[in-house]
């Protein structure tokens, strides 16, 4: 492997790591902030023990989450020095604003969170955890309207004297509508990412220890079906749209999501083929399609246009001379109904178990298993959405502006193997720690006596889990 | 003054802040065992930066982000051409997050001993290497023609860029001892008196012997550097005597001017370069370096509309936890806002 894959491999394994727990943070801290809620207008003490409980599971995956998050803001010079000296007059500026609007919320007002529960009137702790929802929220922002800028470079133009792309709109940088989209699907598979947290760990401890904190966790369940529900199918519903978008300002990513060879009037949906994926649909060995529906998903008509990759490679070479403008289509094509997938199986459980569960009944047994497989559904989801996006872009890292080969840094491979295996080591090694911790936390259950904030004069024995 | 000057100026502010910030979190860290010999002790001296680390750190992020946005060419040369030294300090930073949130997260001896001899090993680390880091930008590495970074790991260590490393690594001990006695009570906060009166003429030795070889190898000295120079001299002379009065207040704003000090000093240094070439190619300017107007213009409005805002909540955590740590199982001092109406619903 020369210094270009292992770059690559590099960037997709800290980013996809780093991915895996962004989500959980985003959607678990807004979850937690409604306990906290729910508590301070109730004083049911079982929201309490709720905010304590599924808050030590936010801290825990909420430390990775930044601890890896420095690898993401420093690798673009280290290992794609090219593409920094390139993009830095645009790319730049979301990523500072993201450290200045964003970093600085969530990090200050954590720590306020977990070490101001006897420090701060209730109020304002519970502003506290408002504001580090609010700023995972804007961070997430930022960050996407960066990488949105690389889907589709608006607010800027490439100057040919410096050879490098310059700023002309700060504010078209910002609203780029691919930013919006990507944001408001981040947001909502975020909800559904933390809701099957709650859905899967609760149903374990319902089905296992039916007699243990039973109002707990039937209440957390109930929690968990209802936020997987609503925000997995709002996922889907922004993703819809978000692909109509896509279709029209990156054809080649969604013609090759759906393998798609030739332009079509009445284009179907693929929703499952076997084969290389090579020249032409012709050489599937195996294609279940639905009639005319790609073309109703990409254009609301079923007799819609969907463009084709012969086409759009045509037209590439045209404008930006011979080449391969062709992404890789099975990671592009396998990504992308991976995502689709789990999104659907996902928000049917949650749906069954709504159903199931009415009337105070109790699920199966079955169910609890299938919840406990449900955690990872989303983290699944998450990844291959987050693939699909990267490599449906290729070979460009901008969009039509630079291509990733050119974006690499100038470094011996053995540097950059020397990286890759040490973060993939520490990586790992964080993984099985994160696991272990997690999984301990989340069976052992909240504590079992909750002393009420404010009861006793030494402040640091109130809330074991949650301070050094 | 250009857009461009204001944001050397923004950038070294930045990270005067996060060297002052992280500085005494790091030397917290790093004098863990020896201001802390029990498990209860040392969980003490990390209450002490417990609400806060997290937030200075993003200090550091916040000058990467803005080094990316106001000087690309900077921010690429640097962080490609000091890659493997770098990939060790973020291996460092992140160990060090993980063993401080999760030294807690688990009731077992052995965990909670393996996390704080993490601790000491990743916050004394990246002290030292952030030194040897700054200390390689001022006095010159080797940078090609097109401006990216010609040399390999091992041209980074020199006797002046060692120097420099030691020069931050003992600035921060002496930071993080002065934090401590200001913050905490009973035996960690006397042994942190103790460490800091033996602490202070190493330091001050150290200190000095890297300002005046840094001056010395100046291509041109700047009144501003020797300014910088004579603060932070200054400063730490001043600590031991206010130390002794046991004004700890003061002895902590001094070495904070101290460290701010070396800062100035490094960055007049600088200037107005971002990248001292030790050949074959040509220095790193800032305008070389520099994004275009409309950008810098953009940034500003942003900085200045976001920093005050930043200031005011950050300091507003000082500001909440500033009464003093006291050794677990003898109570906790209370602050005002313990005064103010405490609305906890359906709470005692």
């Amino acid at each position: 492997m020369d210094a270009l894959d292992l770059a690559r491999w590099q960037f997709g394994i800290t980013t996809v790591y780093h991915f895996l727990l962004v989500p959980i943070t985003i959607g678990l801290s807004g979850l937690v902030a409604l306990m906290q809620t729910r508590w301070y207008r109730t004083g049911d003490e079982r929201y309490l023990r709720m905010t304590r409980f599924w808050g030590t599971l936010l801290l825990i995956n909420f430390a990775l989450g930044v601890a890896t998050g420095i690898v993401q803001e420093f690798q673009f010079g280290m290992a794609w020095s090219e593409y920094s000296r390139f993009v830095g007059d645009v790319f730049g500026a979301p990523l500072a604003i993201e450290g200045l609007a964003a970093f600085f919320l969530e990090s200050t007002f954590l720590g306020l969170w977990i070490f101001g529960w006897d420090r701060l009137p209730a109020r304002i702790h519970l502003g506290t955890i408002w504001a580090v929802f609010l700023g995972t929220n804007l961070s997430a922002y930022f960050i996407l309207a960066a990488n949105a800028w690389m889907q589709r470079p608006v607010g800027s133009a490439v100057n040919p004297v410096s050879g490098r792309a310059e700023l002309t709109s700060i504010v078209d940088v910002l609203t780029n509508r691919t930013a919006l989209f990507a944001y408001g699907h981040t947001l909502t598979a975020s909800l559904a990412t933390a809701g099957a947290i709650l859905l899967g760990i609760s149903a374990w401890h319902r089905a296992r220890r039916p007699d243990h904190d039973a109002a707990f966790f039937r209440t957390s369940l109930t929690w968990g079906l209802r936020t997987t529900l609503v925000a997995a199918l709002a996922t889907m519903v922004v993703g819809h749209f978000f692909g109509q978008w896509m279709t029209r300002v990156q054809p080649m990513k969604m013609a090759a999501a759906e393998a798609l060879y030739e332009s079509s009037d009445r284009a179907g949906l693929s929703l499952l083929a076997i084969g290389g994926f090579e020249k032409s649909p012709e050489e599937l060995a195996f294609n279940i399609e639905v009639p005319r529906l790609l073309s109703f998903m990409a254009t609301n008509s079923f007799s819609g246009r969907v463009q084709g990759i012969d086409e759009l490679q045509a037209q590439y070479e045209q404008r930006y001379g011979p080449g391969d403008y062709v992404p890789v289509l099975a990671a592009t094509y396998w990504s992308f109904r991976i995502m689709i997938g789990t999104g659907v199986l996902l928000a049917a459980l949650a749906a069954a178990g709504l159903w199931l569960g009415r009337r105070g009944r109790e699920p199966g047994r079955w169910f609890a298993r299938a919840a406990i497989a449900a955690i990872f559904a989303p983290l699944i989801a998450n990844t291959a959405g987050w693939m699909f996006t990267e490599m449906g872009r290729q070979p460009w890292i901008v969009q039509g502006l630079l291509r990733t080969q050119d974006a690499v840094s100038p470094l011996p491979a053995t540097t950059l193997l020397a990286s890759l295996v040490t973060f993939t080591l520490l990586y790992a090694a964080l993984a099985v720690i994160e696991l272990r911790l997690f999984t301990r936390v989340a069976r052992r259950g909240p504590d079992p006596a909750p002393q009420p904030v404010g009861a006793t004069a030494d402040g640091e024995a109130l809330l074991p889990a949650l301070v050094y | 003054m250009s857009l461009v000057d204001v944001w050397f100026v923004l950038i070294a502010v930045l990270w005067a802040g996060y060297l002052i910030l992280e500085g005494f979190d790091f030397g917290v860290g790093t004098l863990l065992h020896l201001v802390g010999r029990t498990p209860a002790e040392r969980a003490q001296a990390l209450r002490t930066i417990g609400p806060v680390w997290d937030g200075n750190e993003v200090w550091l992020l916040v000058a990467g982000g803005a080094t990316f946005a106001a000087f690309p060419e900077w921010y690429a040369t640097l962080f490609s051409g000091y890659y493997l030294a770098l990939t060790v300090i973020l291996v460092a930073l992140i160990v060090r997050i993980m063993a401080l949130e999760y030294r807690n997260k688990h009731d077992d001896p052995a965990w909670r001993r393996r996390w704080d001899a993490a601790i000491v090993v990743s916050s004394a680390l990246p002290a030292v290497l952030w030194g040897v880091a700054f200390a390689n930008i001022v006095g010159g590495s080797p940078l090609a023609a097109d401006g990216s970074f010609a040399g390999n790991v091992l041209d980074l260590l020199r006797p002046y860029t060692v120097l420099g490393g030691l020069t931050t690594l003992s600035l921060f001990c002496l930071h993080g001892a002065h934090f401590l006695a200001l913050r905490t009570e009973g035996p960690v906060r006397d042994r942190a008196t103790a460490l800091a009166t033996r602490m202070w003429a190493p330091t001050v030795l150290v200190v000095a012997g890297f300002a005046v070889w840094t001056l010395a190898d100046a291509q041109v000295v700047r009144p501003l550097a020797v300014g910088g120079t004579a603060a932070a001299a200054l400063a730490l002379l001043a600590v031991l005597p206010a130390h002794r009065a046991g004004r700890e207040g003061r002895a902590f704003a001094l070495t904070t001017v101290a460290i701010a000090g070396a800062v100035v000093l490094l960055f007049a240094t600088l200037f107005p370069d971002v990248m001292v070439s030790s050949g074959p190619g040509p220095d790193l300017t800032m305008q070389a370096a520099a994004s275009t107007d409309r950008t810098l213009t953009v940034m500003t409005v942003v900085a200045a509309v976001m920093t005050p805002v930043v200031l005011l909540y950050q300091g507003w955590t000082y500001w909440v936890f500033r009464a003093r740590v006291r050794p677990e199982g003898t109570g906790d001092v209370r602050t005002p806002l313990d005064l103010l109406d405490r609305r906890a619903g359906g709470v005692a």
